[in-house]
């Protein structure tokens, strides 16, 4: 691990309003991310965990505070320079694996790559990364055809074919059994330790967020 | 990869997909059964009147080319064949019978001589003054054989021929009939006239011109161009309206599929945006789906118009002629994936301006 943090958070807050009520979802975040680190989050529902994932993402813009991911600085950033960061900088992998049904594995992972206005065929350097997942022989099936677990894996691999800098997995496990779940967590150790992947988890479940290096738990907007 | 997604998208729905493809199609078949009955009709009336065999025509002062009204005294072919070049001339009283019928009313030695006569496929030409000939698609619209009588101008004929069709209208009778029974004795439409050299035709006209002032001269070749729908402004403009409401039901059509599709797919637009798509990639991404459906829609609308045709042709042959008419079909497909097009904008910008994180919950 480097001692420059690839995300760097200081005193970041959110405050959505729904209709005349202003929600405080996070009330001033600290937090580093080094490089390379598998950190997981833990907190109970309206935590801000979700919110401070998707701050992250760049899915939406933090109200104040300063966020700094990769060399970048989040707060000014316009709508499209966070479509960007999405392109570019991060990769998603959901609770629900949201594969695109109508298109194979293939299609699903090729799609992120097409969207990153990357041409052709997976490298074949990819195609060890998804023997690592288990799922080059499941590539041209569709979603429907697939396990869950297949489906989180075939969404991990569409995460990361665009060798983000942060992978964001938001309950990855919560559709899986335990078999499946336990499979999908030693496949994201697994990424971050050979191929020095900066993960970023959420959880509820504490037997998941212990395979990170680290345990950072939110409550009310705060880590504590 | 976007072709392939949106292939599959549209895969993924086939009867929603089917559809669009079948409104746009019949939207495509609307304007290509219009413009090819205007136009086979107009050419065929053209060619019928090609097919009589004159150089050139004159008609009475207060005509138009597709109008039969006006009337001119039959002793004006007196004074046509008195002129150089003439060889014969012969007068045609014609009368409408219905929307699209006209009789004519014919001198039927005097115009054997100047067209050659027709071709029978069945019977042979009038012998009394209440016979009629009618052309082979009268009779076959209307099952119609020699020998049985035939009701027109509110009295009955009887049926004495049945020609080959490419000259003149498609129910002839003698003239001097006609004309007793349309209080115009003594009258005709037009008057054909053959020369003994074609080449002298302008010449001709020309001194018709200073002998019959006022008096409207063709060669035949001149009027049978103006059968054209420049000549006939009325049925431009239908042609227009037909085809501003089927553009409208095309961009209904795909209005409503296109909404129904963001609707469906809410949560999949925000997995897009998720991965870094721009609202111009999720946009593409509909308007490819539509221009697909308008393109597949405009093909089956093409085929659909020779369906048209042989149903036009097998129904009512005598009335209408369907022309296919391959200019018309970019023409047709252009409207339609313009409808569609416009018709995916709006479902289309939606789903560009989702929010991300809202599309993403949406269950």
């Amino acid at each position: 691990m480097t001692s420059e943090p690839i995300i760097s958070i200081r005193g970041l807050r959110k405050t959505y309003h729904a209709g005349e009520v202003d929600v405080h979802a996070l009330r001033g975040v600290d937090l580093d991310v080094q490089s390379g680190e598998f950190l997981s989050i833990v907190g109970p529902s309206g935590s801000g965990k979700s919110t401070l994932f998707h701050i992250v993402g760049g899915l939406t813009p933090p109200t104040s505070g300063t966020i700094h991911m990769a060399g970048r600085d989040l707060l000014g950033m316009s709508d499209a320079e966070r479509t960007e960061l999405r392109k570019s900088t991060v990769g998603f992998v959901f609770q629900k694996y949201n594969l695109l049904p109508t298109l194979t594995a293939r299609g699903n992972i090729e799609i992120a790559r097409d969207i990153a206005h990357k041409d052709g065929p997976l490298p074949p350097q990819f195609l060890d990364i998804l023997k690592l997942l288990g799922i080059e022989a499941r590539l041209d099936h569709k979603p429907r055809a697939l396990s869950g677990g297949e489906q989180q894996r075939v969404a991990i691999a569409r995460a990361i074919v665009n060798q983000p800098a942060i992978l964001l997995a938001d309950e990855p496990t919560g559709n899986l059994d335990t078999e499946n779940s336990n499979a999908v967590l030693a496949l994201l150790r697994d990424l971050n330790t050979r191929l020095g992947q900066t993960i970023l988890m959420i959880t509820h479940n504490p037997e998941a967020a212990s395979f990170g290096h680290r345990i950072v738990r939110m409550r009310d907007g705060h880590i504590e | 990869m976007t072709n392939q997604l949106v292939f599959e998208n549209l895969k993924h729905r086939p009867v929603r997909t089917l559809i669009g493809v079948v409104v746009i199609g019949i939207q495509v078949t609307l304007i290509l059964t219009l413009v090819g009955l205007k136009e086979g009709t107009l050419s065929d009336q053209a060619a019928r009147a090609r097919g009589v065999g004159a150089d050139l025509m004159v008609r009475p002062p207060s005509s138009s080319v597709v109008s039969m009204s006006g009337g001119m005294d039959a002793r004006v072919a007196t004074r046509i064949d008195q002129q150089a070049h003439v060889k014969i001339s012969t007068g045609v009283l014609q009368q409408g019978t219905d929307l699209f019928n006209y009789v004519t009313g014919l001198d039927l030695p005097q115009f054997d001589k100047l067209s050659g006569g027709f071709h029978f496929l069945a019977g042979g030409p009038f012998q009394h003054p209440d016979d009629v000939m009618i052309d082979e698609f009268y009779a076959k619209q209307h099952n119609y054989h020699v020998g049985d009588t035939v009701m027109l101008l509110n009295r009955p004929w009887h049926v004495s021929g049945i020609y080959q069709s490419g000259m003149l209208t498609r129910v002839v009778v003698p003239l001097r009939t006609l004309q007793d029974l349309t209080a115009n004795t003594g009258m005709v439409s037009m008057i054909y006239v053959k020369l003994d050299d074609p080449g002298e035709t302008d010449q001709v006209i020309s001194t018709l011109r200073g002998v019959l002032k006022e008096y409207r001269i063709y060669s035949m070749e001149e009027f049978t161009s103006l059968y054209s729908v420049s000549n006939i402004p009325l049925l431009n403009g239908f042609i227009w309206v037909v085809i501003g409401l089927g553009m409208i039901v095309g961009f209904l059509a795909v209005l409503l599929s296109m909404y129904t599709a963001v609707l469906e797919r809410t949560r999949e637009i925000g997995v897009l945006k998720a991965l870094g798509a721009s609202p111009g990639y999720i946009l593409n991404i509909l308007l490819r789906e539509a221009a697909l459906i308008a393109i597949a829609g405009a093909i089956f609308g093409i085929l659909l118009s020779y369906v048209t045709r042989l149903v036009i042709h097998n129904l009512v042959p005598a009335n209408l002629i369907q022309a296919i008419v391959p200019a018309w079909w970019p023409i047709a497909a252009a409207i339609a994936v313009a409808g569609a097009l416009l018709g995916a904008l709006g479902p289309g910008l939606k789903a560009a301006r989702q929010d991300a994180i809202e599309a993403l919950a949406y269950d």
